[in-house]
This record gives C-alpha cells, structure tokens and sequence, in this order.
C-alpha cells in the first residue's frame, strides 16, 4: 500500500493545548472514578470519591482560560456557541465538529462539576447550600459521568478529524487519551489520599484500577502504532526527539504493569499511598507525555 | 467578460503549461488585498516566498524537473511551475470543522472566511488538505484567498487572472472553465504532450474544485493529495468515537472489577451511604 499523502499544514497548537488536553483527561477521569466510588453506597468510599469531585472542578475552570488564551481573538470565545454570521444569529453545533461538540460538553461538564465540586463541600461541612447537596445524587453524577468520558477522550477525535500527518492515520487517540486519562486520575487521587488519612481504604481500589487502566492504554498504544504502521507515518512520531517522551510515557505505565504482574487484582492499595510519591508522580508525567509526544511531533 | 452575476459558481482554472513562473499573479494579489510582503528568502529553486499562509494567497510553485542528463528540453518538462491557491472545495474540510461558522460559501459558490466572526481557533488549519490557510500574526485570525470576493461584487475580475501575462489562471463560471480545460487537454495530448492531465474538475477529489488545474505531473508532485486520500476530515469521526467509546465502556468495567476487589479488603464501616 502507497503511503497516505497529506499536505496540511501545522495549526500551531502547542503549551496550551497540551495543558487543556492533559487537564481534561484528569478531570473528566476523576469524576467518573468518583461517582464509580460512590455508586457503591459504601460510606468508607465516600472520602475518597469527594477527593475525585474537588479535583474534577479546577481543570474545569482553567481549561477554557487556556482556550481562550490560544484563539487568535481570545475575546471571541463566544463565537463557538453563537453564530455572529450577519443575518444568521442563532446556537453554533456542528455534531460532525469535535471542536463544536467540545465546547457545547466543555460548558455542560464544567457545569456539572462545579455542582459537585461545591455538593463535596458541603458534605465536609465546609459549606452550607442544601440546593446543590440536593442537586448532586445519583442520576447526576452518572449524567456527568458520561459527559466527564467525554471530555477526556473527545481531544483525540478532534485531532483525529483533520487532514493532518498521524492524528488523522489512526482511529485510536480518543481512546488512548480517555484511558490515559483514567490512569492519570487513579494516581492523582491517589497521590491526594496521602493528605487525607479517612479516604486511604478506597485507595486499593483505585491502585487496582490503575493496574487495568494500564493494561487497556499499553493495547491502545500498540493499536495506535499499528494503524501508523499501516499509514507509513510512524516515523514523524516515533522518532527522535519524540521517542524519549515515549519512553516516560511507558515508565508511566510501569508501575500498573508491575503490580498486575506482582500483585494482579489484590487490592492492597494503602501500602501504595503510605509508601511513595515518586509513583503517581511518574504515571501523571507519563500522561502529560503521551500528549505532547502526538501534538509536537506532528507540529514542529 | 461577461457580467459577474451572484447564484453562479465561479473559479480558476490554473493551466500550468504556460505559466512562465513570473510571479505577477503574486504581487497583484498582495497588492489589491493589501497583504504585508515577505522577508526577502532564497529557498529551492526560484521560489522566495515558501508556501500559501495568511499573508500569501497566490504562491507561484517551482519544481526542478530537469533530467541529470538530458538532450533536449521542453514539452514542460525543464521546470513544473504551478500558481497554487485555495481550491474553493465542494466539500471543504475548511468549512466542515470550523466550529464557528465563520467559513461560508458565497453567492459565487467560493468559499470565504468572515474576518468579524473567526476566533483564531485555526482548526481549520488543521484541516485544509492543500495547506492554503495560515493565521495572522497581525490579526489573529485565519486568512486565505477570497476569490477576490469584493471585486466580483463589483463585477470585476479577481486581481491575479487579470495580471497574469499567460493567461496561466482563467478565471470564470466554473462550467464554462471546465469545457475550456477538456478542450486544452485534448491540444496537449493531441501534441504529444501525455503527461498533461486535469485535477480537480471532476468531483472525484473533494466533490470537484472550483480552482481546479491542469498539471503537468502527478499531482503529489505538486503538494495535491490524490483522488484515494481525498476524503474530508469527517471520515474519521466514526472510527475515533467508536474507539473512544469502547474504551469507555472497558474503563468503566475496570473500574467496577477494581470495586469488586476492594469489596475483599474493607470489610468494616460499610453500610448506607448518605449519597
Ligand atoms: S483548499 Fe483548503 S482552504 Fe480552500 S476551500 Fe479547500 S479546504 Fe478550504
Ligand atoms: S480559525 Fe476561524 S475560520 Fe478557522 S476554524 Fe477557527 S473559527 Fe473557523
């Protein structure tokens, strides 16, 4: 087979972009972790699935900053949702246009998570709104649920669909990100449970879950070069200097690998959050690194 | 020429057999767009201007194609010149990712940006297939050729057919322009001239250009994907949300068989959860 022929051009989206897709994997990942957790109706769960609520919430409020900041008319973010062409006022969706869908979920999930986020407060008791304590059970967290999958694994279908060298070859970014995602918000949960003693008995389960996130994002990094291989375009992403960001994604996947080896499903996760820092560390850098390594490479 | 009239479709046919490389479509292009100039550059052969981007909307190609040992020159072959510009897409993947609706299509059926409405998101960027648009640095926003779309609500010809000497770049409705291009291949292949062929008349890349050209070469020669690789980005909406959709399934279930297990371990304190 003839190598696929591409011509487009690089759009230029870098540091910001970067930052918003790893943001929003680790938001959207956390929220479904949480409500995962809290679906089980557990009260020991209940610490740890709030420490998933107040991490969904920040990435909400700087990710449309960092958009903003990257358009060439940052003040012009409210184009994507109303069309200013003259004498066509109206909504702007376009459900073939990742990016059109994605700012719709943007608006929605940060929405969502700011009721869940002031909802955690409010079961710490560190504030008083009944309203959003009222707002925030079960069926909506699992409607948030669907929109914080979404939104972390949308980024690799916006970049898939366009004519652009390796984003467009493979139809496996929008799940390498959102399980990426997912591992990412396992170790950052379970990083925070060091400072939060009450939500360490849920921490085997996240440091399980981390061991299969793992397992599921190595299948779709072998996917993804796989539909490369086919497209003859490996080589603007798997070679140097990309191949070391590759490498710290992979030392992401270590210790999941090495605990489903070890330890396979056993859920002694507590051990995990007494004993190291360095590890959920490692997993997070890894996910910032699967990211850069398919926006650089593609662009410099 | 006759009157330039709204509801017709209208465009370029490019012949690069008698483009002699003189860069005149270039400079009036900047001219009557208002377009800064470029740094002064010397890159391959005669070009010193790069590629099509936000101040360039007409960028004369050169290709050295001038055999290492070769006897005789002609029929085109001692250079491929090729005075690129947006192609005015049928199906335009400028048009179909852009999230703001700032792409539309005009009462000459060309494709143009709104200034007032694009944001910069330069999705479009990463879509156009022909590398044609670029982001200002001035403004912020995309740019590209407009088909000189305020001379023809004047009735006037755009800037670049009327400067170029060879009458390289034709321009007008676009029916008209496909007759006068089978016509033209039909000379050159009649003169022996085999490599001659048309790209983008039909609707076979694209659902057909409305700047389409007569090559002299394959088109990839040129930076033009071929008929097989020219599918707007929309074909890989299916696949990558399929992809994504399945992985969130195996991601919830991960997480469901990681609850399972920690079912085993914390076996006090369990009871109704006020959630
Ligand atoms: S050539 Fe590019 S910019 Fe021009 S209409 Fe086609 S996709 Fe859009
Ligand atoms: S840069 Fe402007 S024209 Fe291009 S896709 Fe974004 S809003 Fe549309």
């Amino acid at each position: 087979m003839d190598d696929v022929q591409h011509f487009a051009g690089p759009p230029d989206w870098l540091w910001y972009i970067l930052a918003y897709f790893f943001l929003a994997g680790l938001s959207g990942g956390s929220y479904v972790l949480a409500t995962l957790l809290r679906l089980r109706n557990a009260p020991g769960d209940e610490p740890m699935a709030r420490i998933g609520y107040y991490i969904a919430f920040p990435p909400m409020l700087i990710a449309p900053l960092l958009l903003a900041l990257d358009l060439g008319q940052p003040w012009r973010f409210w184009h994507m949702m109303w069309n200013t062409t003259p004498g066509h006022p109206g909504l702007n969706f376009k459900y073939w246009s990742p990016m059109s869908i994605g700012s719709w979920a943007l608006v929605v999930f940060g929405a969502i998570t700011t009721v869940s986020f002031a909802a955690s407060l409010v079961r710490d008791g560190k504030l008083r709104l009944p309203l959003v304590r009222w707002l925030d059970n079960r069926p909506f967290t699992i409607f948030g649920s669907l929109f914080g999958l979404f939104i972390a694994g949308y980024t690799g279908v916006l970049l898939s669909v366009s004519n652009q060298p390796v984003w467009s070859d493979t139809w496996a970014l929008g799940g390498l990100f959102l399980v990426s995602g997912l591992a990412g918000s396992a170790a950052l949960m379970l990083l925070l449970a060091r400072y939060r003693p009450e939500a360490r008995p849920s921490a085997g389960m996240l440091s399980v879950s981390e061991r299969l996130y793992a397992l599921l994002e190595l299948a779709l990094i072998v996917v993804f070069a796989v539909t490369l291989f086919a497209a003859g375009t490996q080589g603007i992403v798997f070679g140097l200097p990309w191949l070391v960001l590759w490498l710290v994604a992979l030392a992401g996947l270590a210790p999941g690998l090495y605990g489903l080896v070890t330890e396979r499903l056993s859920a002694d996760g507590a051990a995990a959050v007494r004993h190291s820092l360095a590890v959920p560390l490692l997993v997070l850098a890894g996910v910032l690194a699967l990211r850069a390594a398919v926006i650089f490479s593609v662009q410099v | 020429m006759p009157h330039i009239t709204p509801g017709q479709a209208y465009g370029f046919f490019t012949d690069t057999s008698v483009c002699i490389g003189c860069k005149a479509c270039e400079v009036a292009c900047k001219q009557w767009n208002e377009l800064e100039g470029n740094e002064p550059s010397f890159l391959d052969g005669f070009d010193n201007t790069g590629k099509l981007d936000a101040e360039n909307w007409r960028h004369v190609q050169f290709h050295d194609n001038v055999p290492d040992e070769s006897l005789t020159t002609g029929n085109g072959k001692a250079w491929l010149m090729m005075s690129d510009v947006c192609k005015h897409c049928q199906q335009a993947s400028c048009m179909e990712v852009c999230p703001t609706n700032a792409i539309i299509r005009t009462e000459f059926d060309s494709v143009f940006i709104q200034p007032d409405v694009c944001n910069g998101c330069r999705n479009c960027i990463a879509a156009c297939p022909y590398d044609v648009i670029g982001a200002s640095h001035v403004n912020g926003i995309a740019q590209k050729c407009t088909l000189c779309y305020d001379r023809l609500q004047n009735d006037m010809t755009p800037a670049c057919a009327k400067a170029c000497p060879t009458e390289s770049i034709k321009f007008g409705p676009v029916s008209e322009l496909r007759q006068t291009a089978a016509k033209r291949l039909e000379i050159l292949h009649a003169q022996g001239v085999t490599e001659a062929r048309l790209y983008g008349h039909d609707e076979k890349v694209y659902g057909g250009l409305n700047a389409f050209f007569l090559l002299m070469d394959r088109p990839e020669k040129y930076g033009l994907p071929d008929e097989r690789n020219a599918v707007p980005p929309s074909r890989n909406n299916a696949g990558g949300y399929l992809t994504a959709a399945v992985t969130a399934i195996l991601g919830v279930l991960g997480g469901l068989i990681a609850l399972r297990h920690r079912k085993e371990k914390v076996t006090g304190a369990e009871g109704e959860s006020d959630g």
